[in-house]
């Protein structure tokens, strides 16, 4: 009995200890990816490969679901803001709702999911058939020629794919709003403009957006490298991926909110 | 695929999100607003001024003739010093009247200027002399206690002369 016990225990620290040796690892391989990212500096043509399935690749989904969440937003909040005779705030409702949170966040999350885990499956495939080896043998650093390319490419893509994500729902707002069920064009227009602030709102947002990227793509190279080289591992780290990368963004996301918007506005 | 057809498509795709990123700004945002056209600076006086905010609308006759620039506390007098932008289209008499309003029940604050018949215009700088200060809902109930309970006062002595 007492050796089951300790045997428990043991099994808590190990896991203990095992968590936060991957999160130093994980922090020096991102360090690594940083130090090494000039190649990719300089041959630029690597970056714009990535660019193309991070980023153009990302496009429709992310265009398409923007346009739902605004036309969603633009039927609830004109439901609920009828009831107090404010129907033309709709679009104040729509753009601060998209820009600060909706937007960023939920761009993010689908970032993940269509291109971290492609990410992550594809430097787990190379690692798995020994790809990333023999670079290594041509004294070719797969750091610097595989992930961080990638990383890079991420970084620059979630942001223009989070602005665009808001833009289109702003448009399926006010496809909803205006067009549809006829809240003055007028007024929804000037009282967005009226509410929205370039610095408070727009900019804060975009700063968001950055650091996600920068989360979501550092976790699926990481763990693309890390996954054990087997059809099992692979699978195994593209789950991991898109999971920690949900759990990062929602978890960044209170702790931005929360020094950005102090309702001072 | 194609180097450059991947390179065309990357393009497209920064220049999309770039434009995006300037449509939220302009379009949506007020940084189109700042520059609209040439504007001349008015000042105003107000005793209290409510929830008035910077960037709120300056409104005569219910159209928009400018925003709210700045809002300072006058250390001389301890009223509110309401700096505006006025649009250099509309020009206003000296003796404009200017008030703070609420748009709605409970909507947001904003200043209404009433046009007054004096010949000459106010220039940039220049100060407006008359206003009015904005309603605060808790003066206004607690001067309506106080006179009702005045009202009572009086009342009783009236009884019990």
């Amino acid at each position: 009995m007492p050796r089951r016990i300790v045997s428990g225990i043991q099994g808590v620290g190990h896991r203990v200890i095992d968590s936060i040796w991957r999160l130093g690892y994980a922090s020096r391989f991102f360090l690594l990816t940083l130090l090494k990212s000039g190649t990719s500096l300089r041959r630029f043509g690597l970056v714009i490969r990535e660019l193309y399935f991070t980023g153009v690749l990302s496009l429709i989904i992310i265009v398409v679901s923007g346009l739902f969440v605004g036309m969603v937003l633009g039927l609830q909040g004109y439901e609920t803001l009828q009831r107090y005779g404010a129907e033309s705030a709709v679009g104040t409702m729509v753009a601060l709702s998209l820009l600060r949170e909706l937007g960023p966040v939920v761009a993010a999350l689908l970032f993940a999911s269509r291109a971290g885990s492609a990410i992550t499956a594809e430097i787990g495939l190379m690692k798995a058939t020994e790809q990333l080896a023999a670079m290594e043998m041509m004294a070719v650093d797969p750091i610097a020629r595989v992930v961080a390319p990638r990383f890079w490419a991420g970084v620059i893509s979630m942001p223009l794919l989070a602005a665009l994500f808001s833009a289109v729902g702003i448009f399926g707002g006010y496809l909803v709003a205006v067009v549809l069920i006829g809240v003055d064009e007028g007024s929804f227009w000037s009282q967005m403009q009226g509410a929205v602030d370039f610095h408070y709102d727009i900019v804060n947002g975009v700063i968001k957006t950055f650091v996600f990227g920068i989360a979501v793509t550092a976790i699926a190279v990481f763990e693309g490298y890390d996954a054990s080289p087997t059809a099992e591992g692979v699978s195994g780290a593209t789950t991991r991926t898109v999971v920690t990368s949900a759990l990062a963004i929602l978890g960044l996301d209170f702790v931005l909110t929360s020094f950005m918007f102090r309702g001072m506005g | 695929m194609q180097r450059t057809t991947m390179d065309l498509w990357v393009g497209l795709f920064i220049m999309a999100g770039i434009g995006a990123l300037l449509v939220l700004a302009l379009k949506v945002g007020n940084l189109g607003t700042y520059s609209a056209g040439d504007s001349y600076t008015l000042v105003g006086n107000f005793e209290n001024i409510g929830g008035l905010k910077v960037r709120a609308p300056v409104k005569s006759a219910g159209v928009v003739v400018g925003r709210v620039t700045d809002i300072q506390l006058s250390t001389e007098t301890f009223d509110a010093l309401v700096i505006m932008s006025i649009d250099s289209r509309y020009k206003f008499p000296k003796d404009t009247f200017a008030s703070i309003l609420t748009s709605g029940l409970i909507g947001e604050q904003y200043i209404g200027l009433a046009a007054g018949g004096d010949e000459a215009v106010l220039k940039s700088g220049d100060k407006i002399m008359k206003t009015n200060s904005a309603l605060v809902l808790e003066e206004m109930i607690g001067r309506f206690l106080f006179d009702k309970a005045s009202e009572r006062k009086e009342d009783g002595n009236a009884d019990s002369d």
